[in-house]
């Protein structure tokens, strides 16, 4: 197998996956949460090909790879605590979690 | 490929699955957070000691808290009767095995140009990523903490409990 004498190719095929499990997630579940731990999935998947790539790149002390990644992390961050503020308010209105029911765009 | 890393990825691949597939949502908090530490140990092995704590401290200690507060908050924990999966779950399965095979069939087939040695292990200071965030990287680190003051508000305001009547 080819991959296995490249360690930067099993990093990337790790992240591969990460993310195809990241995205089955938010595509298949109903409850919004689990929407959003898909979607943290996929950023985190972004986020091992990014460190990968620096790790292994031709300038890992030029620490761009390093830097977008820890910016990815703090935009993540905000984008989770949004994300969950509005699945507690819309809850608060709908009083269920479900994606399947929520078909109505007046509050 | 040592074989830690034969088992950091398995442990992550096996939370994020057990994190997308679990029935109680708790259960499915508490395996995300295994997810998030695998990928730590991950960076940690690749060298990335600064993401690899601050994925720890950002990612378990801030982001996994959140959720369980959210479903503990939303009573998200009772499995609903009619099945965890939306109804079009086949579609999201079928798009997700689609984009998993384009993106390994790519690793697979670009695995020749991928540089291959594995050279020293770059020494990354605390020192040089300070000196970095305030020098050349400046604008990015100001524009993200106008990003996270303004998704703090953001959020205390969407959530935050509404009288009844008031605009």
């Amino acid at each position: 197998m080819t991959s296995v004498a490249n360690p930067l190719a099993g990093y990337l095929l790790v992240a591969a996956l990460l993310f195809a499990i990241g995205l089955a997630g938010a595509l298949t579940r109903r409850n919004a949460i689990l929407v959003l731990i898909g979607i943290e999935l996929m950023l985190n998947a972004a986020n091992l090909n990014l460190i990968a790539f620096w790790r292994y790149g031709p300038h890992p002390e030029a620490l761009t790879g390093m830097m977008f990644a820890i910016f990815s992390i703090a935009v993540a961050a905000a984008e989770a605590a949004v994300g969950l503020g509005l699945v507690i308010s819309i809850h608060r209105h709908a009083h269920t979690t479900d994606l399947d029911a929520m078909n109505r765009m007046k509050g | 490929m040592s074989v830690v890393f034969y088992l950091l990825a398995g442990l992550t691949v096996a939370g994020a699955l057990a994190a997308v597939l679990l029935k109680n949502t708790v259960h499915c908090a508490l395996a995300l957070t295994v997810a998030f530490a695998g990928l730590a140990l991950l960076f940690l092995n690749l060298d990335a000691q600064f993401a690899g704590f601050a994925q720890i401290l950002v990612y378990i200690g801030a982001v996994a808290i959140l959720v369980v507060f959210a479903i503990l908050l939303t009573r998200g924990s009772e499995t609903p009767k009619d099945g965890v999966y939306s109804r079009n779950w086949l579609t999201g399965l079928v798009i997700a095995a689609g984009v998993f095979a384009a993106l390994g069939w790519a690793v697979l087939q670009s695995v020749g140009g991928l540089p291959n040695e594995t050279g020293p292990a770059p020494v990354v200071t605390v020192l040089q990523i300070g000196n970095a965030l305030m020098g050349r990287y400046v604008l990015p680190l100001e524009i993200v903490a106008l990003l996270l003051t303004a998704a703090l508000i953001g959020a205390v305001i969407v959530a935050m409990h509404e009288k009844e009547g008031a605009q």
